[in-house]
């Protein structure tokens, strides 16, 4: 599997769509140890010296390996638990777990884990419920007490800030009483809880006792396994890790594992900004880069502005929320944010920020533009993330600034249907991931699946880019599709220019890591409506070769 | 009595420390600390890293733990509250007290709702702490007026603190502001967060002190005459509930108020005041000094007699 560092292998192809400009297509791409020598004709490459023509992917279609450029390592984790999702959706071993569309499938799919399980007292956990397609039916704690009253059984939703227990989680948690008042608590006709806990508060009383353990979540070995398996399966080559508390043994874990000669992915990881003053944080950012390898980049720092748009916590400008409720929760302050801000330009350290609503991307653009009058920067590319709501007058300041975007164009199939009539109306629904305004208004743009909350699939995360449809087929906000050759470039080269790795991968060219995507389908032939069914053999990641099939 | 009381299961009180960045919360923590008095404080902060204890009072870091003279603990959490109370109830010898300084941005009202998810601990007060000189200007700003204000709606106790800086006709003007905007809190003016523990936190009465009947009358703290307490008696039955409705009314003047009298039914009942919050349940048995309540307030002019005739008792004298 290790590639022979002399040695230059010419793999042919069906066609070979670079993402370099000044050479869009070829035919033939060579490959000496772990980077590319060039694409061309095989006339073109044969110059180069002695070779070895490899024909394995004459029938595929080649494109360079695809960049996430925002998910989190916790999707190869969440697989140990039962699939509860609405939507089909790939495991990391590449079988298809078909959407459960009632609560009784929700139901019958954890007793069949239940009678897997030796223990009887072991936990149960289920994730990826999204009861909003259930009308107005509740998982209940009796519901979840048929399965065993034995066994803590507990089920996260899909946005992760739900989670529904049965009687003998609530029991372990120490939250089986009467008298419990809190609004994430809600109580039943018995004045005991009902088995939903809403908000971190809340499920963090119970999280322990039905397996989700948070550091586990964050990054274990088998987790970040799995996490690999689904990248091979769906042409990802470097993935974002956003974000990561990053303490010195979980760092010492992911360099091990990811320098294994099996392991497929590149893997970045940035610092969550919590527990620390700005100049720690950057001076932890510097200490972290330099622990860096190949396949695991460490010092880029993340830092949380809002919260979610579904979920009624993000950060929005007048008139605010379309149902009136009241604006969303603040994570950061200005204070906080512009020290960072300055800390990091000053010492060449990268910054993204998690923006949801549009006055938190309003924030940013203020700290960012009194940081920059501080400490000017030529390159610092710290990126906007989400980003959802913002206007054309805020992508005209990023540019201004220097901002990068990475906007949730998944979010649209997801929750697009909510949006007009629920959260934000139906005219900033229109314009929410608006990768159409961000392309005309010049600010480079990457986009995102923030995998566990939708499925990692770069190909999807195009295709939704490309059609803006909705879960129901409805076009939201068709003034802001792109183009399919737009989409393609988002998912490589634009997201690597977010990380600032563009230099080393996102494009087939001469001297860049031989990462690749290989696949059955050409996504410039598949039509832009079947982007998201491009098939995907498997991966080039640094010269070696990782079929899906085996993985 | 004291040895009766060892035996009873204890919740540990909490007080939520609120505020915008730069109010002084930390200032608040650390005077608090400061004027502990014998009593083990525990403090959680959470914020971003800043060293939130006087250098003076530190006696030892460990790993998210600083020690404190006079048998005190601050720790700090990151976004896992409910782990971080998980720690302080297991901590040996387990604190009197529990004070949690919140973030700049975060909601008190929030974290005193998580509280009480933990059977262990039951909130006390939420005290939110103002900036007499730029508080009305924060509440005009753009990004953080709706934070700051339901920052304010969740307190019990408004600190305004900084009230030596603005001119005696802009305090004058920004307390009424406070008073007509936040009626349900009672509002404390101070300077440097110079107010004495027992008027922020009482006085202990979950512990072995019972409430501290020689402080009564009128108490000085940094040499001036700082609040008043006082004792009230009752030697026969009262309602309890009417009990606590007349000393949570914003009229009584009292800032809080605590102890144990006996209901009509003969069953003993728990009365406790925080400004205008009141809470009344029957008393776990074996508790002391049935039959008295202490009262606490910042009017240096209470008429204690009055009060108490009010009230049905009896005010002791100190």
């Amino acid at each position: 599997m290790k590639p022979q560092d002399d040695n230059i292998t010419i793999y042919r192809a069906r066609r070979i769509l670079t993402m370099n400009p000044s050479n869009p297509e070829a035919k033939c791409v060579a490959v000496k140890g772990d980077r590319f020598l060039g694409a061309g004709s095989l006339d073109e490459l044969s110059g180069w010296g002695e070779f070895e023509l490899d024909e394995r992917f004459a029938g595929k279609v080649l494109m360079p390996g695809l960049v996430e450029g925002h998910s989190h390592i916790m999707e190869g984790v969440f697989w140990r638990y039962v699939y509860c999702g609405y939507f089909d959706r790939m495991d990391p071993a590449g079988a298809i777990w078909p959407g459960v569309k009632t609560l009784d499938d929700v139901l019958a799919r954890l007793a069949a884990r239940d009678s897997e399980l030796e223990d009887e007292n072991a936990p149960l956990a289920g994730w990826a419920l999204d009861p909003i397609y259930f009308g107005d039916s509740r998982l209940s704690r009796a519901d979840l007490d048929s399965i065993s009253t034995v066994r803590p059984i507990g089920v996260l939703h899909a946005s992760g800030h739900i989670m529904n227990v049965n009687t003998k989680a609530l029991e372990l948690a120490g939250l089986l009483r009467p008298g419990i008042n809190h609004s994430g608590v809600p109580l039943g006709d018995d004045g005991l809880p009902t088995g939903e806990l809403k908000g971190p508060d809340a499920m963090m009383m119970a999280n322990e006792y039905v397996d989700f353990d948070r550091e586990v979540l964050s990054c274990d070995e088998q987790g970040l396994k799995e996490f690999a398996r689904l990248c091979v399966r769906t042409g990802v080559t470097t993935a974002a890790d956003l974000a990561n508390p990053l303490p010195d043994e979980a760092v010492q874990i992911m360099l091990r594992v990811t320098g294994e000669d099996t392991f497929p992915v590149r893997i970045v990881s940035l610092r969550r900004f919590f527990g620390m003053t700005p100049a720690e944080m950057v001076e932890r950012a510097i200490e972290l880069k330099q622990k860096s390898s190949d396949r695991l980049r460490l010092g880029i720092v993340k830092v949380v502005a809002d919260g979610s748009v579904q979920g009624f916590t993000a950060r929005l400008r007048w008139p605010g929320h379309f149902n009136g409720a009241p604006n969303g929760l603040w994570y950061v302050s200005p204070e906080q944010l512009q020290g960072l801000y300055e800390a990091a330009l000053a010492h060449d350290v990268q910054v993204h920020t998690h923006n949801n609503g549009d006055e938190a991307t309003e924030l940013a653009l203020d700290m960012m533009e009194r940081a920059l009058r501080k400490h000017p920067h030529p390159d610092h590319r710290f990126t906007l993330q989400h980003t959802q709501l913002a206007d054309a007058a805020q992508y005209r300041r990023m540019k201004s600034l220097g901002l990068c975007v990475n906007v949730f164009s998944n979010h649209v199939y997801y929750w697009g249907d909510k949006h007009p009539v629920k959260t934000v109306g139906a005219e900033r629904a229109c314009r929410m991931n608006a990768c159409r305004t961000a392309l005309r208004e010049g600010v480079p743009l990457a986009i995102h699946s923030d995998a566990p909350v939708t499925p990692l699939a770069p190909f999807f995360t195009a295709w939704c880019a490309v059609n803006r449809l909705t879960a129901s087929g409805k076009v939201l906000g068709e003034e802001e599709r792109i183009g399919v050759q737009e989409a393609l470039f988002a998912i490589t080269i634009g997201a690597a220019f977010t990380m600032k790795l563009d230099s080393e991968i996102g494009s087939i060219e001469v001297g860049k890591k031989a990462d690749m995507a290989v696949l059955e389908d050409d996504p410039l032939e598949i039509g832009a409506e079947n982007l998201k069914d491009v098939k995907v053999w498997g991966v080039m990641q640094g010269g070696r070769i990782f079929p899906a099939e085996s993985i | 009595m004291s040895s009766d009381m060892s035996v009873q299961p204890s919740t540990i009180p909490v007080t939520v420390i609120g505020g915008y960045l730069g109010a002084g919360k930390t200032t608040l923590v650390n005077q608090l600390l400061r004027h502990a008095d014998g009593r083990r404080l525990a403090v959680l902060v959470n914020d971003f890293g800043d060293l939130p204890i006087d250098a003076d009072l530190i006696e030892s870091e460990e790993e998210n733990i600083i020690n404190i003279a006079g048998g005190c603990v601050c720790c700090s959490f990151g976004s896992d509250l409910i782990a971080a109370l998980k720690t302080m109830r297991d901590f040996d010898p387990q604190p009197e007290h529990l004070l949690i300084e919140a973030s700049g941005v975060s909601l008190p009202g929030s974290i005193a709702e998580s509280v009480t998810l933990i059977a262990d601990f039951e909130l006390d007060t939420i005290i939110v702490l103002a900036d007499a000189e730029t508080v009305r200007q924060r509440s005009r700003e753009t990004y953080f007026a709706d934070t700051i204000s339901r920052q304010l709606s969740s307190a019990d106790l408004i600190l305004l603190n900084k009230c030596d800086l603005p001119t005696a006709e802009a305090l004058a003007e920004t307390q009424a502001w406070l008073k007509s905007e936040f009626q349900d809190a009672v509002l404390l003016p101070t300077s440097r967060c110079e107010l004495p523990l027992s008027l922020l936190i009482g006085n202990g009465t979950s512990g072995h002190k019972g409430g501290n009947q020689n402080d009564v009358g009128e108490i000085q703290f940094n040499g001036h005459p700082a609040y008043r307490s006082a004792v009230i008696e009752f030697d026969r039955a009262v309602d309890p509930s009417k009990l606590a409705h007349i000393l949570a009314h914003q009229d009584t003047g009292l800032l809080r108020s605590k102890g144990h009298v006996v209901g009509a039914d003969s069953e003993v009942y728990t009365v406790q005041t925080v400004g205008r919050k009141l809470e009344v349940r029957k008393s776990r048995t074996g508790v002391g000094n049935i039959g008295k309540m202490v009262v606490i307030t910042n009017r240096l002019d209470l008429d204690e007699d009055g009060l108490a005739a009010a009230l049905g008792g009896r005010n002791m004298p100190g």
